[in-house]
């Protein structure tokens, strides 16, 4: 496979096996949220505030593989 | 991709005696221009009952110390410079990627027989440089706070030598905290160079309408990825200032 080629190949490969987990890890944690602010509605700005803070770490995950994806794409 | 230019270092505009100025130094300083003549202008006749701006501009700053005192309780006067500066700077500096202009007018050079395009500004926190810089200030003031408030027993947290375990456990911290520096500038760096590359690809492929609900994602991720940082940072801040005794 030409060098070109391998290239492409992995960098689709990094950002797509890559922004799984993530996806994954948000969906559950937003699933959980929203569990305990319908248990608790009264709670739902201090779930909120968590909620976001946990997603944003889940998704600098996504953003490392995404990284790596433009370095490979564009060095 | 033919025409497009996307490069993932910034580029140098001019030299300054020596020390390279780049195009992301060129809107940092823009910024800081911007917010320091804001914050001047708005402080200058402080009255004590005041005007409108006046009122406007202290319900910005009490929201957010609202955000912040869930998180440090009453050392929140204490890290608010640090912790409110961090989140409006950041925040502004990822907006100036999105004012039009920014990115797209720049100076055709020569470089190595091909036309090279060099923007004169791009955003500030799209340059690793910058963002790095960010996080060893979060960093470094995490340590210095934890050891000026909690003295050895910060210091034996991660040079327990209780048991074998503890001391590996020790190691492992002291490894954690050089992460939190690379997970605090990639975290930046990647969602804000991530969305210029998006708009600038989107601009590329269907520049009338197409970019606009791009361009909105973009201001939304600006604004919380500078809430996220400056949040964790609030949240190791208070960890490393609370007395944990097993």
């Amino acid at each position: 496979m030409s060098d070109e080629g391998i290239k492409m190949v992995a960098t689709a490969f990094t950002i797509a096996v890559g922004a799984v987990g993530p996806a994954i890890a948000i969906g559950m944690l937003a699933s959980k949220a929203m569990e305990a602010i319908g248990r608790n509605p009264e709670a739902e700005s201090k779930i909120r505030t968590s909620m976001i803070l946990a997603i944003a770490f889940a998704e600098a995950i996504a953003v490392y593989a995404l990284v790596i994806a433009l370095i490979i794409k564009f060095t | 991709m033919p025409g497009v230019h996307i490069s993932l270092k910034a580029e140098k505009v001019f030299e300054l005696f020596g020390f390279p100025v780049t195009n992301s130094i060129l809107a940092t300083w823009a910024v800081m221009l911007l917010l320091t003549v804001g914050a001047w202008l708005v402080t200058k006749n402080l009255k004590l009952r005041p005007g409108k701006l006046q009122v406007a501009v202290e319900s910005i700053i009490e929201m957010i110390y609202n955000l912040f005192v869930t998180i440090n309780g009453d050392k929140t006067l204490l890290f608010f410079p640090l912790i409110a500066t961090l989140l409006l700077f950041i925040m502004f500096l990822n907006w100036f990627g999105l004012v039009p202009g920014v990115g797209s007018i720049g100076i055709n050079e020569i470089e190595e027989g091909h036309k090279v395009f060099v923007p004169l500004f791009r955003a500030g926190t799209a340059d690793l440089n910058t963002t790095l810089a960010f996080a060893l200030i979060s960093v470094i003031t995490i340590q210095v706070v934890g050891i000026k408030t909690l003295g050895k027993e910060y210091v034996g947290r991660f040079f327990n030598t209780k048991s074998p375990i503890y001391f590996f456990a020790g190691i492992l911290e002291l490894m954690g905290e050089g992460t939190k520096v690379i997970s605090f500038a990639f975290r930046l760096f990647g969602n804000v160079f991530a969305g210029e590359v998006l708009l600038t690809v989107i601009a590329f492929l269907l520049p009338v309408i197409a970019p606009l609900p791009f361009i909105a994602m973009e201001l939304f991720v600006g604004f919380i990825q500078a809430l996220v940082f400056s949040m964790l940072t609030a949240v190791f801040l208070s960890l490393a200032s609370t007395s944990h005794e097993h």
